[in-house]
Order: structure tokens, then sequence, then C-alpha cells
């Protein structure tokens, strides 16, 4: 998943073929999020009341179905996305990681590719 | 071994689409989604190019993204097939490996 | 016995004005551990990425364009260059980078990594592969 939330419509198409492909019975396993995609993971999105909550539904999709939602630690870095291990590592005095979410490195995207059987791209 | 490809930005602002298409193989799909539905219209500048390749490919809509848009069936292409996010997955798990145009 | 895949980086986008090249780039150097058979595409505004004389300097950005030549070390050797895209934008082969790698099948002569193919060489190449991964 490789742009940011709500600027592209990646992340809904990524969410929406997700869930429909749990709701057929495939299996998916990780969910990796580079780039911008980074940026689904933040805890801070606010966004209006009557639009859909991006970060949300995918902490919630996640917990119910078992996926790794995994976040780039390259991309999150460069973006000002941490969690409180990485935030206290770099002396950051705040992290910003969702719920459901985990920092990790690009090796967990290319170790997807190699262990199953299909690997799709959503970005822009 | 056959690709479905998808193209996710319009192609009156984006060289994706045709760049696809010059890229495929008889046997291969192209699913148009988000922004890249518009590359299904009738009577648009590319609608010469889509048609063509038509005979080696085929072409889906993600009927979600052209209701979105506005766009009935009456103003897309003939030869292209509306799918749900289902159909999509059926595509992903029909060909052996998906490619996107981004 | 491992399970070998085919890996396909699909780079079509110009370098510097988004960071896709770059994180594509990083990508590569991370697989490249993963000992899977690896090839790299340049096609449309891709072609762009690998061009000599890359000079950031006043755009205080890094340049990463030396990093193409390490692929070698990695054993990352086949990087395909579409002619087509080249031409289209103006182009020969002769304004990419050198970039080789050192065959120890062949007494590690050194051999370029650039491979130039048609477009309808490059659908082959596409078509032939287990993963894809665009940027």
């Amino acid at each position: 998943m490789s742009e940011g939330p709500y600027t592209h419509q990646a992340a809904d198409t990524a969410y929406q073929f997700v869930k429909s492909a749990l709701a057929k019975g495939h299996e998916v396993p990780r969910v990796f999020f580079y780039h911008d995609g980074v940026n689904v993971s933040s805890r801070l999105s606010v966004p209006p009341q009557d639009e859909r909550h991006i970060q949300k539904n995918w902490s919630a999709l996640a917990q119910e179905h078992g996926i790794d939602l995994v976040v780039c630690i390259a991309a999150a870095q460069r973006r000002g996305l941490l969690d409180a291990n990485e935030a206290e590592r770099q002396g950051k005095d705040a992290n910003n990681i969702a719920e459901g979410f985990r920092i990790s490195g690009l090796g967990q995207l290319i170790e997807m590719g190699i262990q199953t059987d299909r690997l799709v791209t959503f970005g822009d | 071994m056959s690709t479905l490809h998808t193209v996710n930005k319009s192609p009156f602002t984006n060289g994706a689409l045709l760049s696809c298409l010059k890229h495929c193989k008889p046997g291969d799909a192209v699913l148009l989604i988000e922004d890249g539905v518009y590359g299904a219209l009738a009577g648009s500048s590319v609608a010469g190019a889509v048609s063509d390749s038509l005979e080696d490919v085929t072409l889906y809509v993600l009927g979600g993204d052209a209701s979105a848009r506005g766009l009935d069936d009456d103003k897309v292409l003939s030869g292209a097939k509306t799918v749900g996010y289902d159909g999509f997955v059926d595509l992903v798990v029909d060909h052996a490996r998906t490619q996107a145009w981004l | 016995m491992s399970n070998i895949k085919k890996f396909l980086y699909v780079n079509r986008k110009a370098p510097y004005g988004t960071i896709y090249a770059l994180e594509s780039l990083e990508v590569v150097l991370i697989g490249a551990a993963f000992d899977q058979d690896v090839s790299l595409a340049f096609l449309d505004d891709g072609v762009f990425q690998l061009t000599k004389g890359q000079d950031t300097g006043a755009i205080g950005v890094k340049n990463f364009s030396p990093t193409f030549r390490a692929l070698g070390d990695y054993d990352v050797t086949k990087l395909f260059v579409e002619r087509e895209s080249l031409e289209e934008r103006g182009l020969s082969e002769g304004d990419l980078q050198e970039i080789v790698y050192e065959d120890e099948d062949d007494d590690w002569a050194e051999k370029p990594s650039i491979k130039i193919v048609s477009r309808a060489e490059m659908a082959d190449i596409m078509s032939g592969q287990d993963v894809v991964l665009s940027f």
C-alpha cells in the first residue's frame, strides 16, 4: 500500500479489495505500507465525522482477521511516523503509530512476495 | 501464464494506460480502477487505442469507481466488462501475476 | 530446497521530482539479501533514473545515482532499459551511466548490467515474472 490516506484513493481501494478477498475465503497475511502509505498508520488522524476513518478501518479489519499491518521503518522515519520504541531511540518526545500497526523492515515485503501466491500493489 | 494489469490514473493526464496496453500479451487482462476508469470512455481520444487492444486483452472496469464518477454503461466502451471488488479478487486469482501501472 | 522466484522491479518515473525512484532502489538493495532472481525494468520516464552526469548540488537533495553502480555487488545484474522509451525521450545508450558487474563464472570479467531491450522484449520479460513490484 503505497500512498497516503485521503489524498489518494489507494488506501480505500486496498481496503475494499482486502475485505472482498477475506469474504471470499482467501488469506491476507500481511499488508505492507510504503512511501506515503506509512501515513495510514498515524493514530492522530481526526477526519470529519461524516467521512470514513481510514486508520481505524484498517486497524479493525486487521484485528478481526489477524492481518499483520507492517509499516516500513525507513519510509516511516522520513515521514515522522514513530512507535514508542523508535521515538525513544531517536530522542523524540512523542510517538504516533496506531494500534494494530507495527514498524519493521523492507524484508517483510520481500518475504511475502516469496511466501504468498499473489502480491498486489495499490499506489499512484 | 497471463497477467492482470491495473491502471488507476486517467489516460488524459497520465501515460500509464497507453504504456500498459503496449506491454500486454495476448490473454492478459486490464482492470481500470479509481481514475483509470475514464480510460473506458467511448468516443474519447484514446478509445481507438483501447478498442484495438481488445483483440488480445480483456478490459474490465471497477464498477464502484465508474458509478462514483457518474459513468453509466452507455458512456463506456461496449467491449469493457464491469466487475465489483469481488470480481477484482477473482481476476487477481485467475492471472499468474498482478502488475500495477502507477 | 529454496523456492527461488523471479522478481521484477518496474521503474517508470523520473528521479528527484518524486521519491519513487529512490525508495524503489532501497527495496532492491534490501531484497537482494533474499537470493531471488532479480531484474529491474526501466521504461517510460524510468529511463531518466539512469542518465549520467546527475548533479544535485543546487537542489539540496542526495544524488543517489551512484547507488546503481553498486548493484553488481549485490548480485543484481539485470537492468533492462526500454529502447523505445529512450528514443521517445531523445536519449541513447550513451546517455546512460555505465553499470557493470563482475561475472564470477567468467573469471570475474566485467560485464554490463544494462541491457537495452525493445518494447516487445520488455513485454516478454514482464510476462515471465513471478512477482512484479511497481513504484
